[in-house]
């Protein structure tokens, strides 16, 4: 065995974006014709590791990276992904890169037409060409052939099942007679169950055909079904590189999601709560990328009710539907009453508030001082921190001068003072401002989004432990989202993890890992709300 | 969205083909034209203005929307124009001189259109249209100042009495329908200008034979999404540089047969209707923002025309007065500029809408989200 030269070897991989390390010593060989899957959580670096591969211009514009990668045994270094392409690495993207309005055959020969030549090649070059179309369709069918799968060469792209899609994606990739290694990032998240089917068969006749797959996926039956070898990356390291033979979901997934420190919970004692504030029914969102499809929950009045799950699955558009900011539908009760979904301003005044994922976007009025980005929505949504005179009201300067002092206080935000201005801030100061805005409005329901990312460990803790406070000290109910397990499993009561816009199930902090891990990968736990109430 | 084509859906979509014909045919009474002329107006404005109605057609396969920097091109035709009738070069020999002087120009303003619309991506209309009114002021000055005083002009007839600077209005004599009357096929009362119906004809074949081609094929994978041809190594950049480049040479081209057959030219103000007129025209015509066919072009010039020969008597018969005529047609095409605009951004907004709601995909909600 050992002998055999790998197709790709990356060797002692390590890559960091300005001090923060993102992969590690990482180093795995790919053998022809082996599939094999790459798992890890949102973070652990199978992105940055594919940019890597394919000589992105993002790694070498942040630094470049350690180690070598080499392809039949000869180092390579690529400077964009055109070399990676010509030198036989084809990517199949999450997103679709396809143009709807081509045909399948279009598509799969894209940019590399079959042509024959024309009177105006010599005056203006190739270009001016004439397509053979005979020739493309009739390449296009012998990928589609290789493939093995049925997708009709003269269909509009816009016209066909998402699977058929995928399927042209891959069609072109293999259609490139050099393609000898694959990538699939995640080729199976959009696809129905007996679609993905279909191309998990479809993957095996390739690599018996001798082409490589690294394929990517959440869905970890998937990974034992089609790899000869899975590889677990966490926190930039590979923790696990082992045959799938014997392996199950439920490995795979402890190993994914396990810590080696975790955090500690800074109260164990399990908490009761009695009324419902907020129930939620059917949602749907159509935040693009972060679609929510159908979801229903309830939160109980001052408990910390977490929301987890992979990056794309919907954990997002689950606050940002319910608060209005995306097109949405569905049932929303808070205390009992309806609230509208679509109008951010009677959600707000309704008594939610939100703190969004998207600080500099949503979050911050950057070019504004702090005093005006704290007291904004309350001043908006409440009429506070006014004076009024009758046919016209001005800002009460001193009113909002006090309360920003009050939460610069409170939250340990570093400023120079209440004039400063919000874009001055590091990211987790304009973070705790973020938060300080929705407290000023003393919300029954506070919606936090992705609270500590892009943040230091040190701002992280202080981001926490405000949420904490006002929760445990003014029985503020928190609704919390977040990528980071851990910082929900700190200080949530309870976390729902959404897979594919749907809640795979809720479960109590202190759940085993890999029952977390389990729902993130769609595979549906035996244990979930029951478990609460037990 | 291919689907039924139910009579409501089929009145929306054609809703400006429909009200244009309405106008016309309750027009045609009132204005007391024959038919016979208003069939033979047609004809001769076919042979006019197709041609740069054409010239759209390129940029809008590259997703690079209505060229109003089309005016460009037609600033370089007059300049070769103007050199046409200061060397006295008449006829058909006239023309090609203006079109061979003029071409170098127009590639230079095309080029340059083609990079300054590249950093506009996605506002390519209204930057080409403001793009335009820039130039104006450059072939302002430069037929105004320099013609006659840098670059000396040999015909003191078209010359400001001052010595230097273009005349107002530019005789175009020397020329006038040459290329109209080259081959002028009489049939019955009616008389074909069939040498420039020649000429557009071969502009449309090569169209067709363009669509086919590699750089064709290119530009329609960048009209529809510029970042996935992009990833797939197409020069995303320079394809649209070449589509605008060849839309500005047929501007260039059009507005020298456009002005062969009006003999006489407005020298600061023939140019600056051009887009305008043309734009109007493929929109009436049918086609938008994104999609433009062939038939289009011919069946808006054909209508938009229509529309202008009859008005201004009709507007005289029932108002007295020819103005209110001249009024309609700037009203209408303005309108119906505006309104294809709004009805595309509509679409867009609608199909965008539909696409999403495919996103959920199978859901009690997506059924209830369909059903809206």
């Amino acid at each position: 065995m050992g002998q055999e030269t790998p197709l790709l070897s990356l060797q002692n991989i390590s890559k960091d974006f300005y001090g923060t390390v993102v992969l590690q010593d990482v180093s795995f060989d790919v053998k022809p014709g082996e599939i094999i899957g790459l798992v890890g959580e949102n973070g652990a670096g199978k992105t940055t590791l594919m940019r890597i591969l394919f000589g992105m211009p993002v790694i070498r514009e942040t630094g470049g990276f350690k180690g070598k990668i080499c392809i039949d045994g000869q180092e390579v270094s690529f400077t964009s992904p055109f070399d990676a392409l010509d030198a036989g690495i084809g990517m199949s993207h999450q997103e679709f890169s396809l143009i709807p309005g081509f045909t399948t055959t279009e598509n799969i020969v894209l940019n590399r037409e079959s042509m024959k030549n024309s009177p105006l090649n010599d005056v203006f070059g190739d270009r001016m060409s004439i397509l053979d179309r005979m020739d493309m369709r009739k390449r296009a069918e012998g990928s589609i052939v290789k493939l093995g799968v049925k997708l009709d060469p003269d269909m509009l792209v816009s016209e066909m099942p998402v699977g058929h899609k995928q399927f042209t994606e891959i069609a072109r990739e293999i259609n490139r007679e050099k393609t000898r290694l694959l990538v699939l990032d995640e080729p199976t998240a959009v696809l129905t169950e007996t679609e993905a089917e279909v191309l998990i068969r479809a993957l095996r006749q390739l690599a018996a055909q001798g082409i490589s797959i690294i394929f990517i996926s959440h869905r970890l039956h998937e990974i034992i079904e089609v790899a000869d070898r899975v590889v677990v990356l966490r926190d930039g390291v590979i923790v696990k590189d082992t045959p799938t033979e014997g392996v199950t979901v439920r490995d795979i997934a402890s190993w994914m999601v396990g810590r080696h420190v975790a955090t500690e919970r800074v109260d164990e004692a399990h908490r009761y709560f009695e009324e419902i504030i907020l129930s939620v029914k059917h949602l749907w969102v159509d935040q693009p990328g972060e679609t929510v499809r159908d979801v229903s929950f309830q939160v109980h009045k001052g408990e910390i009710f977490g929301i987890g799950g992979l990056a794309g699955q919907g954990k997002l558009g689950i606050p940002n539907g319910i608060m209005g900011l995306f097109p949405g539908g569905g049932e929303v009760l808070l205390h009992g009453k309806p609230a509208p979904l679509n109008d951010p301003r009677t959600a707000l005044q309704m008594g939610m508030a939100f703190v969004s994922e998207d600080r500099r976007g949503v979050g911050l009025l950057l070019d504004e001082t702090l005093e005006w980005n704290i007291a904004f929505t309350a001043m908006q949504i409440q009429n506070k921190y006014l004076k009024n005179f009758g046919i016209f009201k001005i800002r009460d300067e001193s009113a909002m001068k006090k309360l920003t002092e009050e939460y610069m206080d409170i939250l340990h935000i570093k400023c120079t003072g209440p004039k400063q201005q919000a874009k001055e801030l590091s990211g987790g100061n304009q973070q705790k401002i973020c938060l300080a805005k929705a407290f000023a409005i003393r919300p029954d329901v506070l919606f936090v989004s992705e609270p500590t990312r892009g943040i230091d460990i040190g701002a992280k803790k202080l981001v926490l432990d405000a949420l904490h406070k006002y929760n445990r000290d003014f029985g503020m109910t928190i609704v919390m989202v977040s990528s980071e397990l851990e910082e929900l499993r700190a200080i949530c009561d309870r976390i729902a993890i959404v897979d594919e816009g749907r809640i795979a199930g809720t479960l109590p902090p202190t759940a085993e890992l890999a029952e977390f891990g389990l729902l993130m990968a769609g595979e549906r736990s035996a244990k979930s709300e029951e478990a609460l109430s037990a | 969205m291919s689907g039924k084509m139910t009579p409501g859906r089929f009145l929306r979509e054609n809703a400006v083909i429909i009200i244009f014909i309405i106008i016309t045919l309750a027009a045609i009474q009132p204005s007391g034209l024959s038919l016979t002329y208003i069939v033979q107006e047609l004809l001769t404005r076919l042979g006019r203005n197709s041609f740069l109605v054409l010239a759209l057609l390129i940029p809008i396969y590259a997703g690079m929307g209505l060229n109003f920097g089309m005016t460009l091109g037609a600033m370089a035709g007059q300049i070769g124009l103007i050199f046409a009738i200061n060397y006295n070069i008449t006829g058909v020999n006239g023309l090609l001189f203006a079109v061979l002087a003029s071409m170098p120009l127009a590639i230079l303003m095309g080029y340059i259109c083609g990079v300054v619309l590249n950093n506009a991506k996605g506002r390519e209309m209204v930057t080409g249209f403001i793009l335009a009114f820039f130039m104006d002021g450059i072939y302002q000055f430069f037929v105004l100042y320099t013609l006659g005083y840098a670059v000396p002009m040999k015909n003191p007839a078209i010359v400001l009495s001052r010595g230097y600077g273009i005349r107002n209005t530019l005789n175009l004599d020397i020329v006038r329908q040459s290329l109209d009357t080259w081959w002028m096929l009489k049939i019955g009362p009616f008389s074909l200008p069939m040498a420039s119906y020649l000429v557009i004809v071969v502009l449309c074949l090569f169209i067709v034979w363009f669509k086919k081609t590699k750089m064709g094929q290119d530009m329609r994978a960048v009209g529809h999404d510029m970042a996935v041809a992009n990833s797939s190594g197409i020069p995303v950049n320079r394809t649209r540089i070449i589509a605008i480049i060849i839309s500005t040479v047929f501007a260039c081209i059009g507005q020298v047969i456009f002005l062969q057959n009006m003999g006489n030219m407005a020298t600061y103000g023939a140019h600056t209707q051009t887009a305008f007129f043309a734009v109007a025209a493929i929109l009436v015509g049918g086609a938008s923002v994104k999609k433009a066919s062939l038939a289009n072009v011919f069946v808006g010039v054909v209508l938009l025309h229509a529309l202008f020969v009859v008005t201004p008597n009709a507007g005289q018969k029932v108002f007295g007065q020819a103005m209110i005529g001249e009024y309609f047609r700037q009203f209408i095409g303005y309108g119906v500029i505006a309104l294809s605009l709004v009805l595309y951004a509509w679409r867009s907004r609608k199909e965008a809408e539909r696409q999403r709601e495919g996103l959920r995909g199978g859901t009690a909600a997506a059924a209830q989200g369909g059903a809206k």
